[in-house]
């Protein structure tokens, strides 16, 4: 807002997102072809997926299994009835001309979610954002329209101008949830990590790869604003085509500026679809509503109703991990970690498995978070690696720290074997033995270093003698040279104070 | 032609070889085809390599299944690999599948040998193939009469025995007019009984394929080898499978241990008396044989034509929305855009009656409209069944004619679909409660055009179907007669 009024109508965003998460399964939701990303086009098909005549859909159960776990994480009821439908338009990317997806009974609703925001003061601000329903539904195939005027190198997958298109059948047919919030998100900010906690949930489960680049996570967000106060919603405005958090925290940062100056200037806002462009950094109008559109749902009658027993609810419930959220307030209310580092800890489920194998086989809390954040995390994102990839185990990682602190090494020798252990693993104590990185703390053996290392340096001695107590830190420098860094810090410096002040 | 269970035995005793059979079959279909016209497209070679098969495992003394040679007609709905599909539609007439049905499988491995795709009207929609784009099947008991439909290729290739057994498929009555109006026995199973996997979707909550033989030992044969739990198919259902043809006696249980009901309200209005009369007499023969005879209301029967007539073509309104020119089948070329080539390939390549199923069923399912017929319909079908429960609360079987009259002229419905949908106003009841019902012959009218009775079962009752109409058949031997084919 550039306009400066003197009585400023301040103003609130409405924001709900529909998300639709590829599910993670080797094969299609109704047919045996693969769900590779990326294969040759038109090679992960078959008839079913293809809608030749005649075929007919059978569900892969454990798409029903992923869905179902997806709502629990998500804090839903699971309907205890459930059904499919067949959703009706016609699109060549859709091979029957019609979506198998659920309609008035889906397998999920009523939930919620807790994301969690870190305030200037570093606490922890939490917030729940309603989950309307989940459903399981299959993907479209994809159109890549080709010839367009101006070239294949900008814009390739351009509709307008373009002379033919080509249909990839390889995505047709693969599983999706589409997770419907209600209109709880308030900012961009908020809205992002919505976005963020829902791709850890889905991690966290194993059910979905989140990956947003490649598509398997895809948000479109519903956006009105109104002014503070108001009871009723403004007009609603749909926003696509983002390809990571930061874009749609910055699509919906420039929508609310768009549409609040829309009304500051008296200009009606349209219902309508509106695609964010990257390049450009604004949201571009794609298609106005028409009222809505009229896609003849009714139940699908080739697929019979979902009945989830309780007994198998309950099995599937027993297999959850525990989810960022708990995970979260575990860290910051029982391991008394910040907020911050809990957000960094808790981020992927494999890293906080990690660090939580580590403080239970006796390393503490604090020296085991510091060294999964810092330096294993700066190693795993150097050489891109996962933690499950490291040599590194948990256990090595335990007593490496007991190794500080125990003083059998210092601090530093650690961080200098840590890239060893790292690529190889094996045995922390045997390394530093092997290496003899033993920390000298045995008081006759380090007086002597200290006597020695001060007779080197009657030049520096007298100086300090004179007042320049400052140069203690070059005596250390010195002891820690002569012993490869491994003078335990703490007594060098007791023995030192003494022996210079004479 | 003999039975199944004759030529089986000439094939086990060598009196005759399954090339034979097949030759005879063959050369039956080429000298009847320019009259009957049943087959839309007869696969000789491939049927005499696979008797040679059987030939070849006879000569090697190795025991052969009840089917092994038997030449078998199947309906152009059903898909074949690398034979063409058509459903006897512009819109499919390129169409080869990739594929099998799941019963074009079951044959195979049962060893038949498959002599060709039966014609139909057009995606199995309408009651005398006269809705086929290609052709009309003629009865074989009066060549200026229609078949009946839409399985009316199967039921006169049957009958004028261009094969030994067909397979149709039954969505409001398909298998069951068109049986009654050529004199062989079809039956409709249980819904879920066969799968439907490859049988190209009319109406998938009502499709159903079944069997057509000139005996009902034949139907009954064809039946058990095709049915069964498939898991390609979520509708089928997990139960094991009678040998029904190992079961059939000539005599009905013992005096009074079968109560037949005979449902009251398919004897009124638009009932033939000739038809009336010889289901009548069937009834007495059935009384005679031991049956015990009762009449029981529907009352609801008279709502299952309309409520067949919104749920029917709202599935089929989604079931077609597939043959749009981009994957497969006709593409009409030349559009400017997307949306004309599918308004240019879909208005060449569906026939009258199909484009008028897709309208009503787009208007059925559209908003603002779906409480009021969609919904409603399935709620008159859940009183139908109710109504079904009831009458078999009463009686293990129920009766009525299969067909209000016997086959109609070539044309004289055709102007009028409404006169046409009445043809299949016993039939279709049975369809929307998915029970099992079959089509007996049980006599001629005075112009010798066959009549036929309908024989409802509970839900999985198809034994109790073939033991009644055995009985029947036995004592009766209408199948004696055949057609003469002028």
């Amino acid at each position: 807002m550039t306009a400066a009024a003197p009585t400023k109508t301040q103003y609130e965003a409405i924001i709900g997102l529909e998300t639709h998460c590829q599910l993670s399964t080797h094969t299609k939701i109704f047919s045996s072809s693969s769900t590779e990303f990326g294969a040759t086009p038109n090679t992960n098909i078959d008839p079913v997926c293809m809608g030749l005549p005649g075929v007919l859909p059978v569900l892969n159960q454990k798409v029903l299994e992923y869905a179902v776990k997806t709502g629990l994480a998500l804090n839903c009821q699971i309907a205890p009835y459930s059904k499919f439908d067949r959703k009706q338009y016609f699109y060549p990317d859709l091979p029957k001309n019609y979506q198998i997806s659920q309609y008035d009974l889906p397998i999920a609703t009523n939930g919620y979610l807790e994301i969690e925001l870190v305030d200037k003061g570093g606490n922890a601000v939490r917030k729940r954002i309603g989950i309307t329903r989940v459903h399981m539904e299959e993907d479209a195939g994809k159109l890549v329209h080709a010839g367009s005027i101006g070239g294949a190198s900008r814009n390739e997958n351009r509709l307008s101008g373009s002379t033919y298109s080509l249909v990839d059948y390889n995505r047709a047919g693969i599983p999706l949830l589409e997770i419907v919030s209600e209109p709880d998100i308030r900012s961009a900010q908020e809205a992002a990590e919505y976005g963020r906690e829902l791709q850890r949930i889905l991690r966290y489960l194993g059910v979905s790869d989140g990956n947003m680049e490649e598509g398997s996570l895809r948000c479109d967000v519903n956006i009105s604003v109104r002014p503070v106060g108001q009871e009723e919603f403004g007009v609603k405005v749909e926003i696509k085509n983002m390809n990571s958090f930061s874009a749609i925290q910055k699509a919906i940062d420039y929508e609310i500026e768009r549409q609040i100056e829309a009304l500051e200037s008296g200009e009606p806002i349209v219902q309508e679809t509106r695609l964010w462009e990257e390049n450009t950094q604004q949201t571009i109008s794609m298609r106005t509503k028409e009222g809505s559109s009229d896609y003849r749902y009714f139940p699908e009658p080739d697929l019979g109703p979902i009945e989830v027993s309780t007994a198998q609810l309950e099995t599937w419930k027993a297999e959850l991990p525990e989810l960022p959220a708990a995970k979260r307030h575990r860290y910051e209310e029982e391991l008394g970690l910040s907020a911050d580092d809990t957000r960094v800890l808790t981020d992927d489920r494999a890293v906080a498995e990690y660090f939580e194998a580590a403080v239970a086989l006796g390393a503490s809390t604090k020296q085991a978070a510091n060294w999964v954040m810092g330096d294993i995390t700066a190693y795993l994102k150097d050489r891109k690696l996962n933690i499950g990839e490291i040599a590194l185990t948990p256990a090595t990682l335990a007593e490496l720290l007991e190794l500080i602190e125990d003083g059998t090494i210092s601090g530093k020798i650690a961080k200098e074997i840590l890239p060893e252990l790292l690529a190889d693993g094996g045995s922390a104590k045997e390394l530093v033995e092997r290496k003899g990185l033993t920390q000298i703390s045995d008081t006759s053996a380090l007086e002597a270093i200290v006597d020695e290392t001060i007779a080197a340096h009657p030049k520096e001695l007298e100086e300090y003698r004179n007042g320049k107590t400052k140069l203690q830190g070059f005596f250390v420098g010195q002891v820690m040279k002569r012993t490869n860094g491994r003078a335990d810090p703490k007594l060098t410096n007791q023995l030192l104070g003494r022996k210079l002040k004479g | 032609m003999a039975s199944i269970r004759e030529l089986h035995h000439q094939l086990v005793s060598k009196e005759r070889s399954a090339v034979e059979i097949t030759q005879e079959v063959l050369q039956r279909i080429e000298a009847l085809e320019p009259k009957l016209h049943s087959f839309l497209c007869v696969t000789a070679e491939a049927a005499l390599e696979q008797a040679r098969r059987v030939d070849a495992k006879i000569a090697a003394g190795e025991e052969i299944g009840v089917l092994e040679g038997i030449p078998v007609g199947v309906k152009d709905n059903m898909c074949t690999q690398g034979i063409p599909t058509t459903c006897a539609s512009r819109i499919l007439e390129n169409f080869v599948p990739p594929y099998n049905a799941t019963v074009v499988e079951k044959l195979a491995a049962a060893g038949a040998v498959i002599v060709g795709k039966t014609n139909l009207d057009e995606f199995a929609m309408g009651s005398s193939t006269e809705n086929s784009a290609y052709q009309t099947t003629v009865n074989p008991w009066d060549l200026t009469r229609v078949s009946g439909g839409s399985s009316g290729g199967s039921a006169a290739a049957v009958a004028a025995q261009e094969c030994v057994v067909a397979l149709g498929s039954d969505t409001g009555g398909s298998i069951r007019q068109p049986a009654a109006l050529c004199g062989v026995v079809g039956m409709k199973p249980t819904y879920g009984l066969v799968s439907r996997y490859g049988l190209v979707a009319y109406a998938s909550s009502l499709d159903q394929i079944g069997p057509f033989g000139r005996s009902v030992e034949d139907a009954a044969i064809l039946l058990e080898t095709v049915a069964g739990y498939d898991p390609k198919d979520a509708t089928s259902l997990k139960v094991d499978i009678p040998q029904y043809s190992q079961t059939l006696k000539p005599n009905l249980r013992p005096k009074g241990r079968l109560r037949i009901g005979v449902i009251q309200e398919t004897f009124g209005q638009g009932l033939e008396p000739e038809v009336e009369t010889a289901v009548k007499n069937a009834i007495e023969t059935l009384q005679e044989l031991g049956a015990e005879i009762q009449v029981v209301s529907c009352p609801t029967f008279r709502y299952g034509l309309p409520c067949y007539y919104i749920i029917a073509p709202s599935e089929a309104s989604a079931n077609l929305a597939r043959y749009d020119g981009v994957k497969y089948g006709m593409r009409v070329p030349d559009a400017e855009n997307l949306v004309e080539m599918y308004g240019k390939t879909r208005a060449a390549g569906f026939g009258t009656e199909v484009k008028r199923r897709i309208v009503i069923g787009t208007y059925a399912l559209s908003a603002g409209y779906y409480d009021a017929y969609y919904l409603k319909a399935q709620k008159v079908r859940t009183l139908i069944k109710r109504d079904f429960d009831r009458a078999f609360a009463q009686a293990d079987v129920l009766v009525c004619p299969t067909s209000p009259t016997t086959a109609f002229k070539v044309g004289e419905k055709t102007d009028d679909p409404l006169s046409m949908y009445l043809s299949d106003l016993m039939t279709i009841p049975v369809n929307l409660a998915g029970l099992p019902a079959l089509s007996v012959p049980c006599g001629f009218d005075s112009q010798g055009l066959p009549i036929g009775m309908q024989i409802i079962g509970n839900v999985l009752q198809e034994s109790t179907l073939f033991e009644v109409a055995y009985a029947y058949e036995q004592s009766v031997l209408w199948s004696d007669r055949k057609p003469s084919l002028s």
